[in-house]
């Protein structure tokens, strides 16, 4: 493991949600025997490492004006696929870009999750990034319905 | 419909682009937005309570810490929908699971401590109940940003 056990409570708390007060790390400073500035210290290297990837709020993007949310899955042939997954990771209305490993039967191995505000700018995003990366065929999977949405809970138990 | 205002706009710039890492970031927050702190606080937890805001944290690298993780879809008929998605959801390492539009018509996500764990879970899952599950594995990550721009629309 790539850290110890005072990481291990900070992540757990961490993972979670931050009480919304002047001093968010304080009641977790005390539970540690710490000071603010050592809990601090050790965030700032858990992010040097790259084990927390980013550092704040998560919103809920449905209630935030992005209504046209699609994830869209593109067949990417071996010898396209860096260039494809860069040029869609340039696009801002672009949060999630994958390679994946998935069934020949299936075949769309690249996916990616499309922000849009309306379905005219959904279609208009896919026709950019089919004349830019020259991919000619792709399904859109679009959502009817949340069934489940938490955040993963990596570290359990007790302290 | 919940109306957002400038200020209300920068503070979920900050908060999720570059929100403080220090002992009083709230603080710090609302002396570069030039709000009271105690304002800014009330403002974040009735934007926490509308359901704005999911969560205020960190977001781990899963793979930094060697846990493994993939996209799952199967194929479950209407009228089992309901059932077949309470048998998933009720795993602790399934973080987001969703109806869509396409033959597939469930498609979920599984993080578990090591691959081999995934795959007797997910084994496990298709045995109780008897449908078979299309698993996709990352083999490139390009990009993962869970940021939004606020500044477009103020509409909610």
């Amino acid at each position: 493991m790539n850290y110890d056990e005072d990481d291990r409570k900070i992540l757990k708390l961490l993972q979670g949600d931050l009480p919304v007060e002047s001093r968010p790390f304080r009641e977790l400073a005390q539970a540690m025997n710490l000071s603010e500035e050592d809990i601090i210290d050790r965030v700032q290297n858990l992010q040097q490492k790259g084990t927390i990837r980013r550092w704040g709020a998560v919103l809920r993007h449905q209630q935030a004006g992005f209504t046209a949310n699609a994830m869209v899955a593109w067949k990417v042939g071996a010898e396209q696929g860096d260039e494809a997954g860069n040029i869609m990771a340039g696009f801002k209305e672009i949060s999630h870009c994958y390679l994946r490993e998935v069934p020949d039967e299936f075949g769309y191995n690249m996916f990616s999750m499309i922000h849009a505000r309306s379905d005219q700018e959904l279609r208009e995003l896919i026709d950019k990034v089919l004349e830019q990366t020259g991919l000619t065929d792709y399904i859109v999977i679009k959502s009817l319905r949340e069934l489940k949405k938490a955040s993963m809970e990596y570290i359990r138990g007790e302290d | 419909m919940y109306i957002l205002d400038d200020k209300d706009r920068s503070i979920l710039d900050l908060l999720q682009n570059d929100f403080p890492l220090a002992v009083q970031p709230y603080l710090e927050m609302a002396n570069r937005i030039g709000l009271e702190e105690e304002e800014l606080l009330s403002r974040i937890a009735e934007m926490k309570a509308k359901g704005l805001i999911r969560r205020i944290g960190g977001i781990i690298d899963s793979r930094n810490i060697g846990f493994y993780s993939t996209l799952c879809a199967l194929t479950v008929s209407e009228a089992r929908i309901e059932t077949v998605a309470a048998t998933i959801n009720q795993l602790p390492g399934v973080t987001h699971n969703y109806l869509r539009d396409h033959d597939y018509n469930m498609w979920f996500t599984l993080t578990a401590p090591s691959r081999d764990d995934a795959l007797k879970t997910l084994q496990e899952l298709e045995i109780l109940l008897g449908l078979t599950i299309m698993k996709m594995p990352a083999q490139k990550v390009f990009k993962i940003k869970v940021s939004f721009d606020m500044g477009v629309s103020n509409e909610l």
